[in-house]
């Protein structure tokens, strides 16, 4: 399975400090936990560092115990899922929605979704914020019609998808990266840019 | 002293503005307060679009109305008649949308009788956004406005406040974003007119499957120089299904413990009468 990463937009968004400047363009907001997961985060890039922070140390952990096993995709998701979920009882919320793209020790896909008030769910298809509303359709619509796709087909819906949200989101930007986890390799992309085409601008004039 | 009470009377006349009176709305507010719950407006919580192609124009609409988390109606007509060559898709408040296409409707025939021409798109438009503007929002009327006239096809979106857009392809409603989503992606100009059909149904399809403010079926408007070809519906989403058990109970289930014979009352003699006096 693939997840997708949201350009690089405004992560800051939420807290309202950087609200609509695009201050920082060139952040990464996936991360490689270990060869069975990457995670992208979604809102306070200074609470998704601190998550970052700590599954690092938990992949530390793993590989000092030394015996070959790491945490797989539905561990690390319901670490979070418990992490996210008491933070938000103490009323000291992590302002992050997380997806974990990965698989299981059986080497089955999985994709996961937490969210700030601890909500957590695993799908097919997963979307945050505006892609909830624009991307998830499009790509329900590619896996019904293509249940089984391939990584290029997959990446193709992925680019589709983006390329619509640089279209219609404000907040957003022609900058992404793509991770994926598959049977062989994990893997993060660099960072690449959709091609728009705005021909169509032409053709609309005034408002009547 | 005729003549005093002419002016007399002429100050006391009030001349209306048009637009909303909000006399009642601290009456309103108090009871509210006081716990009376007030009925829920019925929206129709919706998808509609439009898209120009090749010859003409080609509207779309879901056919679900909500009140509240209810579907009040499955399949009601979203697509209003305005002209014989002009329609108009209504969302947000369904009482005002079907009132305000009414009545642009009747102001179009007679504007249409009075210039002896057949209606333009931009008449209907004038007249809805002035008079949408009047009422500063409070009509809640979100309307996507597509016909072809002399001027050729022509496609516009209005929003509840006055203000309006012309576009080559247009969605409003709360599935506007799913809807949108397959315009961007899929929409060429001069299109033909099944790749449009298509196009809208797919796009009405999207808003009906994520949007839980729209569903059931879609309904479609081809809209071409001198035709009409409405399709209601085009495609049927969400059909209701049978119903799998016999939930009737037979007669027997309950167990009866005590009989009483009514006596008809046709079967009751007068036997004695007295008409009191008043």
């Amino acid at each position: 399975k693939q997840w997708y990463q949201r350009r690089v937009a405004i992560t800051a968004g939420t807290l309202g400090s950087y609200g609509s400047l695009a201050r920082f363009r060139d952040i990464q907001r996936l991360m490689k936990v270990n060869d069975s997961t990457i995670i992208g985060g979604f809102g306070d890039y200074a609470d998704f560092q601190f998550l970052m922070k700590l599954l690092r140390q938990q992949t530390i952990d793993d590989e000092v115990v030394g015996d070959g096993v790491y945490r797989d995709a539905p561990a690390i998701h319901n670490w979070l899922r418990c992490v996210l979920y008491n933070r938000r009882t103490k009323f000291n919320p992590l302002w992050n929605t997380i997806v974990v793209a990965g698989k299981n020790y059986g080497g089955e896909p999985y994709l996961g979704y937490v969210d700030k008030i601890g909500v957590a769910f695993e799908e097919k298809t997963v979307a945050t914020g505006f892609g909830s509303y624009i991307a998830l359709p499009m790509m329900r619509k590619a896996m019904d019609e293509n249940p089984d796709m391939g990584v290029e087909e997959a990446k193709a819906v992925l680019k589709r998808c983006l390329r619509v949200l640089f279209y219609r989101d404000c907040r957003s930007l022609n900058r992404f990266q793509i991770g994926v986890v598959s049977a062989g390799e994990t893997s993060i992309s660099e960072p690449m840019s959709a091609d728009t085409d705005w021909s169509i601008g032409a053709n609309p004039s005034g408002y009547e | 002293s005729n003549f005093i009470i002419k002016q007399w009377y002429q100050r006391r006349v009030v001349i209306t503005a048009g637009g909303f009176s909000f006399d009642n709305c601290r009456r309103n507010a108090f009871m509210e307060k006081q716990g009376i719950t007030f009925p829920t407006a019925r929206k129709t919580g919706t998808t509609i679009c439009g898209v120009i192609y090749k010859d003409g124009v080609v509207l779309g609409a879901d056919t679900r109305a909500t009140g509240g988390s209810i579907v009040c109606d499955l399949n009601c007509e979203k697509i209003h008649y305005i002209a014989d060559n002009i329609y108009c898709c209504g969302a947000g408040t369904a009482a005002d949308t079907e009132f305000t296409t009414r009545m642009v409707s009747s102001k179009m025939e007679l504007l249409k009788l009075r210039t002896g021409r057949e209606g333009r798109v931009i008449s209907a438009l004038r007249m809805l956004k002035q008079y949408l503007f009047r009422y500063q929002g409070y009509i809640s009327a979100a309307l996507v406005l597509g016909g072809v006239d002399v001027t050729g096809p022509a496609l516009y979106t209005v929003y509840p406040h006055g203000s309006t857009d012309k576009l080559p392809y247009v969605t409003m409603g709360s599935g506007s974003l799913a809807a949108m989503s397959v315009f961007e992606d899929r929409y060429k100009l001069n299109m033909e007119e099944e790749e449009a059909k298509a196009l809208v149904c797919d796009a009405i399809k999207a808003g009906i499957i994520n949007d839980l403010g729209s569903g059931s079926n879609v309904d479609i408007t081809v809209i071409r120089k001198g035709e009409v070809e409405v399709f209601r519906p085009y495609q049927v989403v969400c059909q209701k299904s049978q119903r799998q058990g016999d939930y009737t109970f037979p007669r027997g289930t309950t167990v009866v413990t005590n009989t009483t014979e009514m006596v008809p009352f046709s079967a009751l003699q007068v036997t004695d009468e007295e008409v009191m006096e008043l």
